[in-house]
């Protein structure tokens, strides 16, 4: 099972196929080797009822992490927390 | 079925049987918000797991499974989850489980690959490449150890839903 699979993994990744934005988020995860839970949401933004309960918002991405408790939308915003909370572990 | 001819007679089959081990297997498991990647295993492993292998999404063999599976709700009444798998896409997935208004995850496994782990593979007449699972039925346990076991062995077939209400109830 790859990182991207592991259902036990701190991280939850809301996601829509083939979005750059998502894909961003996906780039700076595997830069800092973090394990991920990918969960794939529907294109049309008004049937995006599981990210707004988790977020508040319906957009993608979205990530949850379990070890900071921290839940965050927009993919700069998400890039600047993974740089912030993982990048100087590197 | 008593259709007065001959149906189309499937080969022998290998697939695990009752007493015996089920594959294990991860694919996107759907449901009417998301999808993402689940096992077997991680779901058997809250409660028994009937796993129900049907044609693909909008065939009429899926509709008539997902209608009897719906009506006889065996989850309400025993500690099963009523689970699906075909070879159709996620986004056909989430289009059956709103046409159905049905609340049962889907498996989606397009190269049928969880199919040939259980060989239940059928390559479909007149659909050039393109195979799917033969409809089938196994009600796994905590360890996946099968404790009933339908395949389809003719075309088209369908189970016994007695039979396996049956089964859910010796749970």
């Amino acid at each position: 099972m790859s990182e991207a699979t592991d259902e036990t993994a701190p991280i939850t990744l809301y996601r829509l196929q083939a979005c750059p934005f998502c894909e961003r988020v996906v780039r700076k995860l595997d830069e800092y080797d973090l394990d991920y839970h990918s969960r794939f949401v529907e294109p049309m933004h008004s049937d995006r009822n599981a990210v707004k309960r988790v977020s508040g918002s319906r957009t993608v991405p979205a990530i949850v992490d379990e070890t900071t408790g921290v839940t965050m939308s927009e993919s700069a915003n998400i890039v600047e927390y993974l740089e912030t909370t993982y990048g100087s572990e590197n | 079925m008593d259709l007065g001819f001959e149906v189309v007679d499937l080969p022998e089959s290998d697939h695990p049987t009752e007493g015996e081990q089920a594959p294990d297997f991860t694919r996107p498991l759907v449901t009417s918000e998301h999808w993402e990647d689940a096992s077997l295993s991680e779901l058997a492993a809250e409660s028994p797991v009937l796993l129900v292998f049907h044609s693909m999404d909008g065939s009429f063999p899926a509709t008539y499974a997902w209608n009897e599976l719906t009506e006889r709700a065996f989850e309400e009444h025993h500690d099963v989850q009523v689970v699906g798998c075909s070879i159709s896409t996620p986004y056909e997935h989430m289009t059956l489980i709103d046409d159905r208004e049905m609340d049962y995850p889907l498996f989606s496994d397009p190269q049928n690959g969880v199919a040939e782990a259980y060989d239940i593979v059928n390559d479909l007449d007149g659909m050039a490449g393109i195979s799917e699972a033969r409809p089938a039925v196994f009600l796994v346990d905590g360890d996946l150890t099968v404790q009933y076991a339908w395949v389809a062995a003719e075309w088209p077939d369908f189970p016994d839903y007695d039979e396996v209400a049956e089964a859910v109830e010796s749970l």
